[in-house]
């Protein structure tokens, strides 16, 4: 790999991303400069076909869904629920199964709520892992603590795995009601082996909730294959809008699960003393969903299939080696989480000795680059890894080889600065 | 020269006044900083009513750190009440540099522990 050449698997679609021609700063002695970003761990840049699928649907198919009689009314419809039929499709999922949340942490409080309360209880145990963003610890830290269940955690060893040795001893106590973790591991970057592992579960007679936020935006994922019963995943760092988040249950599951949230559109009727609910998937989703978020989703979507998901996967691999490769050049720079880009998502987290991560990111913003500094939502996994922060930067499909080296040459500078 | 990390600031940081145990002492706290899950303890022990001695404890980035040592030297010697009506502008002008609305935590965590000890108030300093 040559210093500053374009990434090979996907060049040019930087200009897609209307944000990148924005200049920030700039003064009498300093011109402004473009933006780098490396962040879309956190959440991704949108395309122009995104923001104008969002833009077109207000300005042009505004209205409520599932309650018009009016042509209008009848588009808006059309425009939600043939979003719902793109979305589900692209990742190999059913429309009917297919539930819009508000984002990830939702969805997965859906299923600690909604499914949660109704078979846990004591003595069951719910299994997750060490290396969980707290919307995949905290519900279900709650449900036990409720229904007066056991929690328990597959370890993290060194380098950044989970054991499947460890999954069945677990399974094996005969009380795993459920098991939930990460598709990818938002700080370790890990791709966990989903498929060898709700197939243990399954056969254990454990459900599986699947958090797929960082895995849906940068590999091909196909949920029948991964064989979760819960697959959930958020819009807003795959190329579309906040607001909106998706889940996918197994139908058999969701049709004997109550609703989570009640209230309008998710009823089939209601008297002054009860209500039944509507059917699949409207049952969990109580009052206007997030309609224009959800066209928004479906442009994104398309983008991302346009672009091809091998081709997106191979991009993000071959930055991230040469991500890990450079970052080795900086002295004290320590990566945490798998050692190659091979079974590692599109990001490296790092500590600098000598320097806290906020002060690296700190540095980096000087240099016009955007990393993440902090706990990112892991701190469990952060005691685990024996630091209180780290510095993370994460690649998306407009990242190209020049970011990697504005960071390097970023943290060179910063350490400069610290005296280092 | 650069803005924030000026030389004072990486000179507390790297060699921080007032950090360790303090024993005996009669006060003493913990607080969190929510945004990177840094923890700064401090243990003060009191005299007449005023800060006779104090310790940091803990890790954190530049500014919490050269923040806390700055305080440290100004706080011994300051009465119990004193302490309990400093806010946040006395720490940010001790501090001497711009510090931006996502740092500000980072420089009020020492003042936000210290007065955590002396008064049981556990809010961020105004």
């Amino acid at each position: 790999m040559f210093k500053g050449s374009p990434s090979g698997a996907l060049g040019g679609v930087r200009s897609d991303f209307p944000i990148f021609a924005r200049r920030f700063g700039g003064s009498d002695s300093r011109p402004p400069r473009p933006l780098i970003y490396l962040d879309s761990a956190s959440s991704s840049q949108k395309p122009r076909a995104v923001i104008d699928a969002l833009a077109g649907h207000l300005a042009e198919h505004n209205a409520n869904v599932h309650r018009g009689v009016y042509a209008l009314a009848r588009e808006a419809d059309a425009a939600y629920e043939g979003a719902r039929e793109r979305v589900a499709a692209f990742v190999g999922a059913e429309r009917e199964t297919t539930i819009f949340t508000k984002n990830v942490t939702e969805a997965i409080n859906l299923v600690a709520f909604a499914w949660g309360r109704a078979n846990v209880g004591p003595g069951d145990a719910v299994l997750i892992t060490q290396m969980e963003h707290h919307a995949n610890l905290v519900p279900w830290q709650v449900l036990c603590r409720e229904r007066g269940a056991e929690l328990r955690y597959l370890e993290v060893d060194a380098g950044g795995e989970l054991s499947l040795a460890q999954l069945d001893r677990e399974l094996a106590r005969g009380d795993v009601r459920l098991v939930a973790f990460a598709h990818v591991s938002n700080v370790l970057g890990t791709i966990n082996p989903v498929a060898e592992m709700t197939a243990r579960a399954r056969a254990a007679g454990a459900v599986t909730v699947v958090d797929g936020a960082q895995a849906v935006p940068q590999m091909p994922v196909d949920v029948g294959q991964l064989g979760a019963d819960f697959y959930g995943w958020t819009g807003h760092k795959a190329l579309g809008p906040t607001g909106i988040g998706v889940l996918h249950g197994r139908r058999e599951i969701l049709e004997r699960t109550e609703p989570f949230l009640t209230g309008g559109d998710m009823i089939s009727s209601v008297d002054f003393r009860s209500a039944t609910w509507s059917e699949l998937p409207h049952k969990f989703e109580a009052g206007t969903p997030p309609i224009a978020e959800a066209v928004g989703l479906a442009a994104a979507v398309e983008y991302l299939e346009a672009l091809g998901m091998e081709r997106v996967r191979a991009h993000e691999r071959e930055l991230t080696a040469y991500m890990l490769e450079r970052l080795r050049e900086v002295p004290g720079l320590r990566v945490v989480g798998p050692p190659g880009a091979e079974r590692r998502g599109g990001l490296a987290s790092f500590t600098l000795e000598g320097i806290h991560p906020h002060d690296v990111a700190e540095l980096c913003d000087r240099a016009g680059v955007c990393i993440r500094a902090g706990h990112h939502c892991a701190q469990p996994l952060m005691r685990c890894l024996g630091v209180s922060a780290t510095a993370r930067a994460s690649v998306g499909v407009y990242n190209e080889r020049s970011d990697v080296d504005a960071l390097v040459d970023a943290l060179v500078a910063g350490r400069e600065v610290f005296g280092l | 020269m650069d803005d924030l990390y000026r030389d004072y600031i990486l000179e507390h940081y790297k060699r921080p006044r007032n950090f360790g145990e303090l024993e005996p002492h009669d006060l003493q706290a913990l607080e969190h900083n929510p945004l990177c899950g840094d923890e700064l303890a401090v243990q003060i022990r009191v005299k007449d009513d005023r800060i006779e001695d104090l310790r940091f404890q803990g890790h954190g980035c530049a500014i919490s750190q050269a923040a806390a040592s700055i305080a440290s030297e100004e706080l011994k010697g300051k009465t119990l009440k004193e302490v309990g009506e400093l806010g946040a502008d006395w720490m940010i002008e001790l501090l001497g540099i711009p510090v931006s609305a996502t740092r500000r935590k980072c420089a009020l965590l020492n003042l936000k522990v210290v007065r955590g000890a002396v008064t049981g108030d556990h809010a961020w300093p105004a």
